[in-house]
């Protein structure tokens, strides 16, 4: 049934239907805090579009799961039944469990396994009723080579739109069809309405069709007809014949999903966009043409009188170019709050296994961040609220033996600084075990003893891959993949993670991610006869100093005074060995330049002036080079390189220590 | 060295290229483009043969001088200078040779291997030698101009950022 055409639809209603269950989610979370009433509806209604949709593109055993769900909604919503902690916990495992559905249909799995089924009958239970009577029934008579379809419109059936005739029609198509209508309900003339359907019929469907098949050409009516489809002549193929060929299809649409998995397994490939952005875009655009047609105007007959309306117009398609562009980029700008949305429940599930009482603390859930950045964050913050609860968060009596109070805080924040967005997560816990650490690094050989090791030192040892102090492994962390991973991930961001950590005060992992990845703003330093390309965000200011501004200190390093403190100097041209370079400082230029928080004076011999650049990899067809973010092209075509003013700092120790 | 039995059509083509009188060939079907002598962006910390980067296309490609590659004398580049541009492994990279001359079609059963003296190239990256009349053309391993040890002891050399900042 699932056909070509619907197959278009699919991704669609995936999207819209994880969606739905991350609101279900959500609203049960708050349900579960004491929330509002109305929360009910927003669950019933998530519950029940996903249900229709279901039911609609084919996916009978999710319908029928969510039907469930939905009865206990019901009975929710018309007060029939208490809301207490039992009905909130088997509403989120059932969510859980619509998502494993989801996840099985996005593969082209077989959607039913035994814990859908058993939770099923759970929620069957619930309301007190014998558990999925209808689908085992079901089940025996699925094949069959006739059927008896009863199928009686409800009267009202033809005012939704509904046409008894189509149904005629697809049915049809399914094979030799013998049909008699039932007049019997059939009123008296003069009280006949003839927009209502009063005529009943029993059809004899004679071929090889599934139950499914028959059923879906009923989809859109189920409610508001009586359908009763029966095999007539039930084909009973022995069981042990019907299993393998089942296996086989499974094997079958196994492959076929996987076949497809480069498709399917793309991330998620689209972006709602608010309509405001796009409308801002369509003005743009209309001006751009406007500033178009104004400059082909001087195509056809151009004199330097006119000179000053070109230079007008020019400046004027910068600008919309520029606003366009922007505003092209706003479209992958997508607020955190939809990762940050996973935590409630995530922290509750957690922290109530381990038995530790936890509030979670969110802020800056509308910080926007890049599409990209925010498809890959999700996981290594995962790992970290993990983390935070399950190491550094204590039990609460040790807790309260430490004199803190028993619920720990977990604050999740994200928000803007300079050009980065910065994503905290910070635990009020024990903070670091320096001496479990070092005894563990000790044991892995990463460290010979941590004597004479500062804090930070031995608290980065722990971002080490497999490196875990977790004495028991436990299904939630300490398996030993984890803080690298993070690192890792956010390193491939082009973002760096730093821990601060303070004995029985707590943790916080700082997570500092670029705006976008991109286009940069940046100015063009001039260092002999090459020019890089600074970023605008990391530039403080530039200043011209005086010979007698820059002390040498012992070691051969450089610093100057700037604003009261004492900055070191990084000379472009010697750590990138640039020929030909301003030696002189009075001649040359200071850009005093912040990166991963230390400040530092950047020594070249002018600025070119500021411009916009494309950031194109360097490792796509080299590899990475220390100090050097990336490339980009000049309008001349030629290439320059970005400076990476983090990294710059690091090449600059490395070259003192050497 | 590879194995010049392994190749399984019975001829392939070359492209020569001249490099200080000395004719070698490159697997055309790793040839991209051959363009003349452009100046390129010089990066740091980068071997001496690697003279930088250009742009093709919008794509960063890096360019090494087969030259100094092979610890030859540079040369001053002239309007002859090349740069071929060959891609290995999803990856592109440019090479300044002298001149390119001429396309050769090899049979697999007359390449040779290189005996293990009397070039100027290390026979580490040749893959072969074939005769074309009373030429000898030396067959490059275009895999391992770019990618040789000494390129992954750098790379190695070089810690990933993040554990670089653990030392910082």
């Amino acid at each position: 049934m699932a056909n070509v055409s619907m197959a278009q639809f699919h991704q669609v209603f995936f999207e819209e239907s994880l969606e739905g269950l991350d609101n279900m989610e959500t609203a049960l979370l708050a349900l579960d805090e004491g929330g509002d009433k109305e929360l009910v509806h927003t669950i019933f209604r998530a519950a029940h579009s996903i249900k229709g949709g279901a039911a609609t593109f084919g996916f009978p055993e999710m319908s029928a799961f969510t039907h469930e769900a939905e009865s206990l909604l019901d009975e929710l919503r018309d007060g029939r039944r208490p809301i207490d902690k039992p009905i909130i916990e088997l509403l989120l495992r059932s969510v859980d469990c619509l998502r494993g559905m989801f996840a099985r249909a996005q593969a082209g799995q077989p959607l039913n396994d035994e814990a859908a089924e058993a939770l099923r009958g759970e929620l069957a239970a619930a309301m007190g009723r014998e558990a999925a009577t209808e689908v085992k029934a079901r089940r025996s008579g699925d094949h069959a080579d006739a059927w008896v379809i009863r199928f009686r419109p409800h009267p009202g059936m033809a005012a939704s739109g509904n046409d008894p005739l189509r149904l005629m029609r697809e049915l049809k198509a399914l094979g030799e069809m013998k049909v008699t209508a039932e007049l019997d309900k059939l009123p008296a003339l003069d009280k006949l309405e003839p927009g209502e359907c009063h005529i009943g019929w029993t059809i004899e469907l004679r071929g090889q069709t599934k139950r499914d098949a028959i059923k879906s050409v009923f989809d859109w009516v189920e409610d508001e007809c009586d359908l009763s489809i029966e095999p007539l002549h039930v084909v009973a193929p022995p069981a042990a014949a019907e299993a393998p060929k089942a296996a086989v299809a499974d094997v079958a649409t196994a492959r076929a999903a996987r076949e497809g998995a480069p498709a399917a397994s793309a991330e998620s490939s689209s972006v709602r966009v608010s309509i405001d952005k796009i409308d801002s875009m369509i003005d743009l655009v209309g001006e751009l043409v406007i500033t178009q047609s104004m400059l082909d105007q001087f195509r056809e007959n151009f004199d330097i009188a006119k000179l000053a309306m070109l230079q007008e117009g020019l400046t004027q398609l910068a600008r919309h170019t520029r606003e366009l562009q922007e505003s092209v980029m706003g479209i992958r700008m997508l607020p955190i709050g939809s990762v940050f949305n996973r935590f409630p429940r995530l922290v509750r599930d957690l922290s109530s296994k381990l038995g530790k009482n936890v509030r979670l603390d969110m802020h800056g859930e509308h910080t926007e961040l890049d599409k990209t950045v925010l498809e890959k964050i999700g996981d290594p913050l995962v790992h970290l609220v993990r983390n935070a609860i399950d190491h550094g968060l204590e039990m609460p009596d040790k807790r309260r033996a430490a004199g803190k109070v028993e619920q720990g805080t977990l604050r999740l924040e994200a928000f803007h600084r300079g050009g980065s967005i910065v994503v905290e997560v910070a635990d009020d816990g024990a903070g670091l075990n320096r001496e479990a650490i070092v005894a563990k690094a000790v044991q892995r050989g990463l460290i010979s003893s941590g004597e004479g090791m500062s804090d930070e030192a031995v608290a980065e040892l722990i971002f080490q891959p497999g490196f875990s102090t977790a004495a028991v492994t436990t299904d939630l962390s300490g398996r030993g993949v984890g803080m690298d991973v993070v690192r890792r991930n956010v390193a491939d961001l082009g973002g760096s993670v730093t821990i601060r950590s303070t004995p029985g005060k707590g943790s916080v992992f700082t997570i500092v991610l670029p705006l976008t990845l991109a286009i940069i703003d940046g100015l063009s330093a001039a260092v002999g006869e090459e020019s890089y390309i600074v970023p605008l965000v990391s530039i403080v200011e530039s200043v011209q100093l005086k010979p007698d501004a820059i002390r040498s200190v012992a070691g051969g390093g450089e610093l100057f005074r700037f604003r009261g403190e004492y900055l070191p100097v990084i000379r472009l041209h010697e750590v990138f060995g640039c020929a030909g370079a301003v030696k002189k400082i009075e001649d040359g230029l200071m850009i005093v330049v912040e990166g991963d928080g230390s400040r530092v004076g950047l020594f070249v011999d002018g600025l070119n002036g500021q411009q916009q650049a494309v950031v194109k990899s360097l490792e796509a067809n080299y590899r990475r080079v220390q100090g050097v973010s990336g490339a980009t092209i000049l309008a001349d075509g030629s290439v320059a390189l970005i400076v990476d003013i983090a990294g710059l700092v690091r090449l600059q120790s490395r070259r003192k220590a050497a | 060295m590879s194995d010049a039995a392994s190749h399984d059509a019975p001829t392939s083509q070359y492209l020569t290229l001249n490099l200080a009188q000395e004719e070698y060939g490159v697997d055309i079907l790793a040839v991209r483009e051959i363009r003349g002598w452009t100046p390129v962006t010089r990066i740091p910390q980068a071997p001496p043969y690697v003279l930088g980067v250009l742009n093709l296309r919008g794509a960063i490609v890096p360019v090494i001088d087969m030259r100094l590659r092979f610890g030859l004398q540079r040369e001053e580049y002239t309007p002859n200078t090349v740069t071929v541009i060959v891609a290995v492994g999803g990856r592109n990279f440019g090479v300044v040779v002298d001149a390119v001359s001429d396309v050769l079609d090899v049979k697999t059963s007359e390449l040779r291997p290189v005996p293990d003296m009397g070039t100027t190239v290390d026979t580490e990256y040749l893959k072969g030698l074939t005769a074309v009349e009373d030429r000898m053309v030396l067959l490059l391993d275009v895999d391992k101009l770019l990618q040789p040890q000494d390129a992954q002891m750098l790379e190695a050399a070089l810690p990933p950022a993040a554990e670089v900042k653990a030392v910082a």
